[in-house]
């Protein structure tokens, strides 16, 4: 079973040389530690930067450079800024090899609900829609189930949809599943859990072909 | 050109009950602090206030909620103030969501002349309720209209008496695109500087969008997240 880092350093694993990447608030910003050796990647925030870097050593916190959770930053050189609308251009112009984002629910069709809980929690939606609605290239970084212990990974989705059949890839704490036509399909099983216990975890369609190989995570 | 006003007061002085704001800003990042505490002030009431964010909770717009200044926000995520989230579940407040890319889209058009385009933001969602869905490259899309104001409220690093704005990292995000948006753009500044000191390659805002500036004071700058990394001990 993996925890937050862990997800954050199986997702890392997909970053390709020179893309140009937007990660979303909570576990996918962690993604930003564990860039693989030789990839040079450019991290977007939708608030504004392109080459967002590193947060500040302390006492250097800038209040006029934040990243979208508005947690101070510090830029990269080659690193630039720009307006709401031109970021949001980067974004729905789909010039962004890869987003990366959380959820509270995913269905097996790739639908994602991740910005509202009727009558408890409406935080709003932020930047998400734009982002599932344009993306070519959506990766999920989520707990397999929730504090209940029931599975996130269903059948249709309960809670209002943030996008509707735009998510290729999930990562949970228990494996790696690709968005199919016909479902969840199973790529990888977290280091120590069984194909079982992942079954037991999935409300949705998955398919499970083959031997299914361990993340080799470091 | 002279846009400058004497102070906050002379800026807002006209600024009534029932009119509809914009406020620049992300998070607390970039917000106008001296026209909120001036509006404040004021007491006017059943505001409908354009901004992407609510503040915190005794912070930018926070400070508007708390004395029920605000009738109605128009925003993409209010996250970091309970009492918005309060006054919204419990119906005191109306609200209205919208995905942040549209929010930015639809001040921009406001100010372009742009009556209403499509995206495919929020297609799917509840977002597109009751509007018009068209086929762009086989993709569906919906139609949103632009957003203008009675006034749009920014704050940047520059200015001068022109109107010509400048803004300073993170802190643009939606100032420019409001400045275009509203009938009467107010700017609060955190240095007024002559006209020509501002290199006219580097102005974000060219002074047409803007009726009124100031030189703001006292910034708090207040960061929501103070969040650092530890020096490593050998030469860094």
């Amino acid at each position: 079973m993996l925890d937050k880092k862990g997800i954050a350093k199986r997702i890392a694993q997909e970053l390709r040389h020179n893309w140009y990447v937007n990660l979303g608030i909570g576990i996918p910003t962690l993604i930003a530690n564990y860039i693989p050796e030789g990839i040079d990647v450019e991290f977007q925030s939708e608030n504004g930067i392109l080459g967002m870097g590193p947060f500040p050593f302390e006492g250097e916190e800038d209040a006029d450079m934040i990243n979208a959770g508005k947690q101070t930053i510090t830029p990269m050189p080659g690193a630039s800024i720009f307006d709401s609308a031109t970021s949001f251009a980067m974004i729905r112009g789909q010039h962004i090899q890869l987003t990366v984002l959380g959820a509270m629910e995913v269905a097996d069709n790739g639908d994602i609900a991740n910005w509202k809980i009727p009558g408890r929690m409406v935080k709003g939606m932020g930047g998400a829609m734009d982002l599932v609605a344009s993306a070519d290239n959506i990766i999920v970084a989520m707990m397999h189930t929730n504090k209940r212990g029931e599975s996130k990974l269903l059948r249709q989705c309960t809670l209002p949809l943030t996008g509707v059949k735009c998510v290729k890839k999930v990562v949970t704490n228990l494996a790696v599943l690709d968005i199919t036509p016909q479902g969840f399909k199973l790529i990888e099983r977290a280091p120590g859990v069984s194909v079982e216990e992942i079954k037991n975890a999935t409300e949705g369609r998955l398919i499970v072909e083959g031997d299914i190989p361990e993340m080799k995570i470091d | 050109m002279n846009k400058l006003v004497a102070n906050v007061q002379e800026a807002v002085q006209d600024i009534e009950s029932g009119m509809t704001l914009m406020l620049g800003g992300f998070g607390l990042c970039g917000i106008p602090e001296n026209c909120i505490a001036a509006l404040v002030e004021k007491g006017i009431k059943d505001l409908t206030c354009i901004s992407n964010n609510a503040g915190v909770d005794d912070f930018g717009l926070g400070l508007l909620l708390q004395k029920k200044q605000i009738k109605k926000m128009i925003s993409s995520y209010v996250g970091e103030n309970d009492e918005f989230e309060r006054q919204m579940l419990s119906g005191e407040l109306e609200v209205d969501l919208i995905p942040q890319g549209s929010l930015a889209a639809r001040c921009q058009a406001g100010g372009s002349g742009i009556p209403a385009f499509f995206t495919p933001a929020g297609y799917g969602t509840e977002v597109a309720f009751g509007k018009e869905v068209r086929y762009f490259n086989g993709k569906p899309h919906i139609l949103e209209h632009a957003l203008t104001a009675d006034f749009a409220i920014v704050k940047a690093w520059k200015g001068d008496r022109y109107g010509n704005l400048l803004f300073k990292g993170t802190a643009r995000n939606f100032n420019p695109l409001m400045a275009m948006a509203g009938k009467i753009t107010i700017a609060e500044v955190e240095e007024l500087v002559e006209p020509g000191e501002l290199d006219p390659n580097t102005i974000h805002t060219p002074g047409i969008f803007v009726q009124r500036i100031f030189q703001g004071e006292k910034y708090e700058k207040r960061i929501e997240q103070r969040t650092t990394r530890e020096r490593l001990m050998v030469n860094d």
